[in-house]
């Protein structure tokens, strides 16, 4: 006959959720998961300083670390838009205060960004239809990211080497004066910038970019940023401000499709983010206008190098699990 | 005639009897015992603060006869809402890998737990596991279409592996505490990520690898009002949802930069 007593009464704790938490949590209705309040706001001020110092949204960040807490995949690329908003807001507002944003190029960029995302939602269909979208949107990360990344990398640190000799330290542009951008008809004058270039190159960066977007499901400032520096040849402070300005858009637009065709916006999940990453974003922004613009750049070219790398190991790499699960059909 | 007839009758029932005690125990002599429970909670609520719960199943065994011969075993079954899950799997193409498309899985439980006496197919057989869907390998249910192109079996255990390793699905043999064949009591660690609805609990009572007796319950699992506010919002009122958190994320990017102009200026 067994004894109750003898036994230990299930001490162990079963079953606990593997999510991270920490010690106190907060419970997201809409993703219906239990996360540590302190591990939110962390991630949200993490990815906001990145925000306010180098003028991306963060997204390529964002979303594998809530990914990684346990946050369902499409609950974490909704939030992850929508705190961009608050983010690149905030950022916008400190930058417009110093007169480092040129609105007018934010906006012929978001111009040819919006185009580029009606055109690249349909390009997305058809690729559907044609299978190997997946393998796709994996290469594009990799290629992308790998090119922006390794060529801001060498840029930025040739700029270095340069500006430790005297003399000019300003970004070299892909192209030299007098070549063919400056040639392409509809000039128009960007103050802020200092700039009287054609619209077309902006227009089709914006194009490129927002094809991109609705590919890979980011806001593309880590495209954008490198572009306006190295194409259109904008100043590194200027091109912070303006980069943000668009961002406000494009992650405005997915969040309110996110919301509406998904239902997949967390109202706590995205306050918890919020509160930590506009504070991490003014604090970004003030750390930005204390570094060398070179050092900024390297930084940023790091971050992407280091992503791409990331990808590429995944894609390359044979996985420990071959299964994984998704709740829903997809 | 009427003589004969009865001379038969007695026969038969004299037979019976013989027969009787041969026989492995009876139905009616196993109703004997019954399984009476009771949850610490009839009912969870998710609030804010929610970070998992535990469930304390008390329970004894009514008997109206004199106990049979041996020990009873006790299994407890909670078994939370299911959803259909799409199972994939990676593959190598071209030298990467790649998700295939995928098997969807119909039936696929949010928590499953297993507390019991002693190790499930000890104290349970196989045809009562089979027959009650008891075990973790029946956690998991595919019912559409198997085709021969892939393995659907594979998926299905997939799934049951990888909520396993999620900590969603889990056995606890010897979970179940037993004082005096009469009292038994176990505790079932509900994860932080619970999922809302119905949760079952079946409790079943064994003799002999036997059920004799089965008991379920029903605990609705349901967020608190404010929680349920906001499920309810972005789901029925989508457009003033998203408009809101955009208003909301501008508003705090807005305080955060005067804040700061503030404090630093």
């Amino acid at each position: 006959m067994r004894d109750g007593a003898g036994k230990t009464p299930v001490a162990a704790v079963y079953g606990a959720g593997k999510g991270i938490r920490g010690q106190m949590s907060i419970y997201l209705p809409v993703a219906e998961v239990s996360v540590g309040v302190f591990l939110l706001l962390g991630m949200g001020g993490g990815v906001g300083f990145l925000t306010g110092l180098l003028g991306v949204g963060g997204g390529f960040l964002m979303t594998p670390l809530l990914i990684l807490i346990g946050i369902p995949p499409s609950v974490a690329v909704a939030c992850g838009a929508n705190q961009m908003v608050a983010s690149s807001f905030s950022g916008v507002l400190t930058h417009w205060r110093r007169k480092t944003v040129d609105f007018r190029m934010g906006g012929v960029l978001l111009a040819g960004g919006l185009i580029g995302a009606v055109a690249g939602v349909r390009l997305f269909a058809f690729l559907r239809t044609l299978g190997q979208v997946e393998l796709l949107v994996s290469l594009c990360y990799v290629v992308v990211l790998g090119i922006v990344g390794g060529l801001m990398m060498w840029e930025s640190i040739g700029a270095l080497m340069r500006s430790k000799r005297p003399g000019e330290a300003k970004p070299q542009r892909l192209h030299k004066k007098g070549t063919w951008i400056r040639k392409l008809p509809f000039r128009m004058r960007f103050h802020q910038s200092k700039l009287y270039i054609s619209v077309i190159p902006p227009l089709l960066i914006g194009l490129f970019v927002g094809v991109l977007s609705a590919l890979m499901g980011i806001g593309g400032g880590f495209i954008v940023v490198p572009a306006m520096i190295y194409i259109l040849g904008m100043a590194t402070t200027v091109v912070m401000g303006t980069s943000l300005f668009q961002i406000i858009f494009v992650t405005g637009a997915a969040t309110m499709m996110h919301a509406v065709y998904n239902h997949t916006v967390d109202g706590i999940l995205v306050m918890m983010l919020v509160v930590g990453g506009v504070i991490g974003t003014q604090i970004g922004a003030r750390v930005g206008h204390l570094i060398k613009a070179e050092w900024l750049r390297i930084i940023l070219a790091t971050v992407v190098v280091a992503i791409c790398v990331k990808f590429g190991v995944d894609l390359v790499r044979p996985p420990d699990e071959l299964f994984n699960i998704a709740e829903g059909t997809g | 005639m009427g003589k004969r007839s009865m001379r038969g009758l007695v026969a038969v029932a004299a037979l019976l009897f013989a027969a009787f005690p041969a026989l492995p125990p009876a139905p009616s002599a196993e109703a004997e015992e019954r399984v009476v429970s009771l949850l610490s909670q009839n009912r969870i609520s998710i609030n804010t603060n929610f970070d998992g719960s535990e469930l304390v199943i008390t329970g004894a065994i009514e008997r109206f006869s004199a106990p049979p011969e041996g020990d009873p075993e006790i299994v407890v079954v909670v078994i939370g809402p299911s959803h259909p899950a799409l199972v994939r799997k990676k593959e190598n193409r071209f030298g990467i890998w790649i998700n295939d498309a995928g098997v969807r899985i119909d039936e696929t439980p949010s928590f499953y737990a297993i507390s019991s006496t002693g190790p499930l197919h000890d104290v349970m057989s196989h045809a009562e596991d089979l027959r009650h869907r008891v075990g973790l390998e029946h956690a998991v249910r595919l019912i559409g279409e198997s085709t021969d192109e892939f393995y659907p079996e594979d998926y299905r255990v997939a799934a049951i592996r990888l909520n396993t390793a999620r900590g969603f699905y889990f056995e606890d043999p010897g979970g179940v505490a037993m004082v005096d064949d009469l009292l038994f009591q176990t505790r079932v660690q509900l994860p932080s990520q619970l999922t809302e609805g119905d949760y079952r609990v079946r409790i079943f009572l064994l003799r002999d690898r036997e059920v004799v007796d089965l008991s379920e319950n029903i605990v609705p699992v349901r967020k608190a009002s404010f929680e349920r506010l906001i499920h309810n919002t972005a789901t029925e009122r989508p457009v003033i949802y998203g408009t809101i958190s955009i208003i909301l994320a501008l508003a705090a990017g807005w305080l955060a930069s005067a804040i700061f102009r503030i404090i630093f200026p």
